[in-house]
């Protein structure tokens, strides 16, 4: 597969953890965040972290839409399908979340909910064209990259006049998320946050570009670098980061430049920012509420807004008490740190945010890398 | 993570585009994206091209990872000797 | 010709007929149904006894093994097969890898009310070819018939019957430390190519699916007279499932090499479309072989002898590990676990 394959070469790999090694000062130690869950993926899946030195540690960021969606918002989807008769489309991921009282998507289904799982938010309306006599639901999650697939969908809702669509939008954004991690309240409670710097969303990034990170390079001096979700990306990126932090640098670098400009895709910028806004606030699962870090359907559009369309109302859901996401997710604890992980919590049974999707920290610990812990 | 691919495409219908990826082909929309001619690789997530692929970039981003590669190996065959 | 169009009997309209409630009703028209359609696809010497069970010699010398597979499948037809040969090839693996020859199959049908009688026919054409070719009969079967909405159009549930001699022993609980790990062929291309097919994810991939009856490839195996511990056909689950099965029932851990694992580029190309491992996309004529370490080669050297072992590889090795870890050297020069599949495989944007 042309620009896959070639970023997955295992010889170009050693060389650059050759010079990862060479890099990295072997009296310090560096701690960098890969936000996106498809950088977590990477390393996980093609062993990345066992090329990097002891001295480089990668801390699993919150950047998996599944992981981060609020038990409350899978109950609302939930309740649509099953008390308002709704037909509800969703992309495959959210099926298995568990929500309130035992329940998921999945077992929704088996208990007669019309739920099915669509490929493309245009799918959804060709459901809902399909089945006039049905209201058809497309349960939006994702963040800046599956937001204007969204839009482009309610837009063509409305240029086709279809009443029976709506969507239950559950879109967040990167930016705020990132900003959480560095200052929230929670990270006093937990210490101090060791991050040395970002590894910056890749296809998020082709959306929004660079230049939204710029804040945080300057306001709290991290550097970042935005990569793509190859293992080599990956690796470049580590090199890059460990060079800013050597010379005392904090900018925004862009190695994923065969995707990614400053200015982003405008196109797609305005379409969401025609059709959504932001909303005061938003929970995200192991972060609690975060201020401006999530989207709702413009009043424009409000007759596609499945939360005005339907009495269902957001619940807020608690957290298991013992469950420690929230301080894996800022990168205080590791996964084998929660007394819950492996035990209660596992991938067939998650309890928190972390090991919902396999991108989460924790569930992509069990899945690839558990065989250390028992070295 | 938001999964997406590079596709290259191999026709187009208006705001349809279908590309292929080692013989397996799709049809997807460009309603994200102006500009895209045959030929094209775009990126593409949950059936749309978010951006198009710049081949000179990659090149340059392969490059670099073996520059920095055999610098690296340079350095520690030197540091063999 | 039969009993039934002797008795004035319009013959069934395959072309526009539709299956009903009477098809299953045990009156005239399942007779008719039967005679027509299974007895005449099927036809075999125990089939002609005519009666509610088939009569069978019992084979002399070995252990009988016998195996059930149920059948469902959506779509019911897709390229390289359809449910009628698969319901054929899926049970003869499941006697096969046993070590056993294939003697015998019965076929039990539950149709929905509606589906089209030409249909029923493609299928039950395509099952009697792949009994035909594989040589093993259908030798009883059973029909019932579901209100409309109670059933998938068709569900096929077959059964076979095979012998395995005395002394050869293949078992999920006899892989060896220092064992080599076979596959007989391409992974995952039965599972991506049924996900190509359904319509929702609007795919279209030259990919076929690998169904196929193993037995001859098993005893071209078993004949090179390598010291095969362990044979299984890595169905739902795919590869990684089956090694995590064997694994835990040899109490042995796995070493995978990345590098080593045949997958057609189609394959790999929707796998990663759709976000999926072809690690854990089902297969349907493919061989999982644990074989001793000396005999490997020649092991290897039997299977892509065999046609349907063609691009056999091997893949990695069995070793100590009280944890019962499959592990994987990614190609990129790391190390991971192949665990245990978690839920299904759905395909995910994220």
């Amino acid at each position: 597969m042309k620009y896959i394959d070639e970023f997955r070469d295992g010889d170009l790999a050693r060389g650059l953890s050759a010079a990862i090694r060479q890099a990295a000062v072997p009296a310090r130690s560096y701690h960098f965040m890969e936000f996106c869950g498809g950088h977590t993926h990477a390393i996980s899946r093609y062993g990345v972290a066992d090329l990097l030195p002891d001295n480089v540690r990668m801390i699993h960021g919150p950047g998996c839409p599944v992981c981060v969606l609020p038990v409350g918002r899978v109950d609302m989807a939930i309740r649509l399908a099953l008390d308002c008769g709704v037909t509800l489309c969703t992309y495959g991921d959210t099926l298995r979340v568990p929500a309130s009282d035992s329940l998921s998507l999945m077992k929704a289904k088996a208990r007669g909910g019309d739920i099915r799982m669509v490929y493309s938010s245009a799918d959804a309306l060709k459901v809902a064209q399909a089945n006039p006599e049905k209201q058809v639901v497309f349960f939006a999650i994702g963040f800046e990259t599956t937001t204007p697939p969204t839009a482009v969908a309610i837009k063509q809702a409305q240029a086709l006049g279809l009443k029976n669509f709506s969507v239950l939008c559950c879109h967040v954004l990167t930016p705020s998320a990132i900003s959480t991690i560095l200052e929230s309240p929670e990270v006093r409670q937990w210490g101090t946050v060791p991050l040395d710097g970002f590894i910056g969303p890749a296809h998020v990034s082709t959306i929004i570009g660079s230049q939204p990170y710029e804040f945080f390079a300057e306001e709290y001096r991290k550097p970042v670098v935005i990569a793509g979700f190859e293992p080599l990306d990956v690796m470049q990126a580590i090199l890059m980061l460990v060079k800013q932090v050597n010379e005392g640098r904090a900018v925004v670098e862009n190695e994923f430049s065969r995707a990614v400009t400053r200015e982003g895709n405008v196109k797609a910028q305005n379409l969401v920012a025609e059709v959504f806004e932001l909303r005061r606030q938003f929970e995200w699962r192991g972060l609690n509420v975060v201020p401006y870090s999530g989207l709702k359907i413009r009043k424009e559009f409000a007759e596609f807004d499945a939360e005005q369309r339907f009495p269902v109302a957001y619940v807020s859901v608690a957290d298991n008490r013992a469950c420690e996401c929230g301080a894996i997710l800022r990168g205080v604890k590791k996964p084998q740190d929660c007394k819950l992980f492996g035990t209660v919590c596992t991938p067939e049974n998650p309890v928190g945010s972390c090991m919902v999707s396999s991108e989460g920290a924790c569930a992509a610990h069990y899945t690839y890398g558990r065989y250390k812990d028992f070295q | 993570m938001c999964l997406a691919l590079p596709c290259k495409v191999v026709a187009i219908d208006g705001e349809t585009a279908t590309i292929d990826v080692s013989g397996m082909k799709k049809d997807i929309s460009l309603a994200l994206l102006d500009d895209v001619a045959v030929g094209d690789y775009v990126i593409v997530h949950v059936g749309y091209a978010l951006t198009k692929l710049d081949p000179d970039e990659a090149e340059k981003t392969l490059a670099l990872f073996a520059e920095m590669g055999e610098q690296a190996m340079a350095e520690a065959a030197r540091e063999i000797h | 010709m039969s009993e039934v169009k002797r008795g004035y009997v319009r013959p069934l309209d395959i072309r526009h007929g539709r299956i009903d409630l009477s098809h299953g009703s045990g009156g005239r028209a399942m007779a008719q149904l039967i005679e027509e359609l299974f007895a005449a696809a099927f036809d075999n010497e125990f089939l002609r006894q005519g009666n509610d069970g088939a009569t069978l010699p019992v084979p002399a010398g070995g252990r009988l093994v016998m195996a059930a597979d149920a059948h469902v499948v959506s779509p019911l037809f897709f390229p390289g097969g359809d449910i009628g040969c698969l319901s054929v090839h899926g049970t003869i693996n499941d006697v096969a890898v046993m070590g056993a020859k294939p003697l015998w199959l019965s076929a039990s049908f539950i149709l929905e009310e509606g589906f089209p009688l030409a249909d029923l026919k493609r299928i039950v054409e395509s099952m009697a070819s792949a009994a035909k070719d594989a040589g093993v009969p259908i030798v009883t079967g059973d029909t019932k018939v579901v209100e409309q909405g109670k059933g998938d159009g068709v569900f096929i549930t077959t059964t076979g019957v095979g012998v395995v001699p005395d002394g050869r022993e293949l078992s999920g609980d006899r892989a060896r430390p220092g064992d080599a790990i076979l596959v007989s062929g391409t992974l995952g291309d039965h599972g991506m190519a049924i996900m190509a097919e359904r319509e929702s994810l609007g795919f279209s991939a030259p990919i076929e699916s690998d169904t196929a009856a193993l037995h001859g490839l098993i005893e071209a195996l078993l004949a090179s007279g390598a010291d095969v511990r362990v044979l299984r056909d890595p169905t739902r689950g795919g590869l990684a499932t089956t090694l995590n099965e064997i694994a835990r029932q040899s109490k042995v851990g796995m070493m995978l090499q990345e590098k080593s694992l045949p997958v057609n580029p189609e394959v790999a190309a929707a796998c990663e479309f759709l976000g999926l491992d072809p690690l854990y996309v089902a297969n349907e004529g493919k061989l999982v072989v644990i074989v001793a370490p000396e005999d490997a080669e020649q092991a290897l050297a039997a299977l892509r002898a065999h046609p349907l072992g063609a691009r056999a590889a091997a893949v990695g090795t069995v070793h100590e590990d009280p944890h019962h870890f499959v592990q994987m050297t990614t190609a990129f020069g790391g190390k991971r676990i192949v665990d245990w599949l978690t839920g299904e495989q759905l395909p995910r944007i994220c």
